[in-house]
C-alpha cells in the first residue's frame, strides 16, 4: 500500500463530512427522517399517498449547490471513468443493489452505522468489500 | 401551513447535505475511485469524511432516540428490522460493485445532475431503472410466494 499525499485533502474531507452528519441529524430532528438517498429516491417508484412532495423536495435541494456551481462557472463536471456501458452498467447495480440491500452510504454507512444498527454494519462492510474489490479488478487484474 | 415548513426544512436539509458532498470530494468520481483502490496509490482522504459523518449523526441519533415525535410534529421513522438476511448481504454486495466500478452512489449521482453533463444523466437512468427493476423481483417474488402458500 502506498499513499497518494499529493492528492490528500483530509480538512476538505472533514468540513464536507461533518456538513453531511449535520443534514442527517437535521433530517431526524426535524422530520423525523433517516437520510438515505437511495430510499428517497427510491420510494419514488411504489408511491403512497402524502409521501410523494416530500421526496421532489430533498432532489431538488440536492440539485441546489450544483447548479450554482455551474452558474458560477466553477463547476465543470467531474469526470465520469470509463466507457458509456461501464456508466449504464454501475447505474444498474448501484440501483438494483441499493434497493435490495436496504440502503446506500448515507443510509447504511452514516445514518445506520451512527445508531450501530447490526444491519447497517454488515451492509456497510459488504459494500466496502465489493467496492475494494471491484477497483482492484479493474485497475490491477483486467 | 405545517406541510410546507415540513417540505421546506427537507429543502435546506438537501442543500446542506448536496454542499458536503460537494465539500468532501465524494461527488467526483476519482476522489473515490482513489480511496477504494487500496492497492494502488491510494487517497484515503474520505474516511475523514465518514468519520465527520459518522461522528455528528451519532451525537444526533443518542441525543433524539427517546424522543416520540420530530420537532416539526412527523413521528420519528427510524428502522426497527434487525434481521441480516440475503438480501441485505447480496444487495449491499452488488451495490458495491456498482460502486466500485464508478465511482459514483446515488447521493453525488444526483448532485452530478447538476452540474449538467451527459454521463451523470445516463448513470441516473441507470440507477433508476435499476431501482424500478427491484420494484419488478420484488412484486413477482412476494406473488410468487402468495401463489404457493394458496395452493
Amino acid at each position: 500500500m502506498t499513499i497518494d499525499w499529493t492528492s490528500f485533502t483530509p480538512l476538505p474531507a472533514l468540513l464536507g463530512g461533518i456538513l453531511i452528519g449535520a443534514a442527517a441529524a437535521s433530517l431526524l430532528l426535524l422530520n423525523g427522517r433517516i437520510l438515505g438517498v437511495s430510499g428517497i429516491v427510491g420510494g419514488l417508484l411504489s408511491p403512497r399517498d402524502g409521501d410523494t412532495s416530500w421526496r421532489l423536495w430533498f432532489i431538488a435541494g440536492l440539485l441546489v449547490p450544483p447548479l450554482l456551481l455551474k452558474l458560477s462557472g466553477t463547476g465543470d463536471g467531474p469526470a465520469f471513468p470509463g466507457s458509456l456501458w461501464v456508466i449504464a452498467l454501475a447505474g444498474l447495480l448501484v440501483g438494483f443493489g441499493s434497493r435490495m440491500g436496504s440502503g446506500c452510504t448515507s443510509g447504511h454507512g452514516i445514518c445506520g452505522m451512527a445508531r450501530l444498527s447490526t444491519r447497517s454494519i454488515v451492509a456497510t462492510l459488504c459494500f466496502m468489500l465489493t467496492g475494494f474489490l471491484t477497483v482492484y479488478l479493474v485497475r490491477h487484474v483486467l | 401551513m405545517k406541510i410546507i415548513s415540513k417540505n421546506i426544512s427537507v429543502f435546506l436539509i438537501a442543500c446542506l447535505f448536496s454542499l458536503g458532498l460537494c465539500i468532501s470530494g465524494m461527488i467526483a468520481p476519482r476522489k473515490v475511485l482513489a480511496f477504494l483502490d487500496l492497492f494502488g496509490a491510494w487517497d484515503p482522504s474520505l474516511i475523514f469524511t465518514m468519520g465527520g459523518g459518522l461522528l455528528v449523526a451519532a451525537i444526533a441519533y443518542f441525543a433524539t432516540r427517546k424522543r416520540g415525535a420530530s420537532l416539526l410534529g412527523d413521528p420519528m421513522q427510524v428502522p426497527s428490522n434487525t434481521v441480516i438476511d440475503a438480501r441485505l448481504i447480496g444487495g449491499s454486495l452488488l451495490f458495491g460493485a456498482g460502486w466500485g466500478l464508478s465511482g459514483v452512489c446515488p447521493g453525488p449521482a444526483i448532485v452530478n445532475l447538476g452540474l449538467l453533463s451527459g454521463p451523470p444523466a445516463l448513470f441516473v437512468a441507470a440507477m433508476l431503472v435499476g431501482m424500478a427493476g427491484y420494484e419488478l423481483f420484488n412484486r413477482l417474488g412476494a406473488s410468487r410466494t402468495t401463489a404457493t402458500v394458496d395452493a
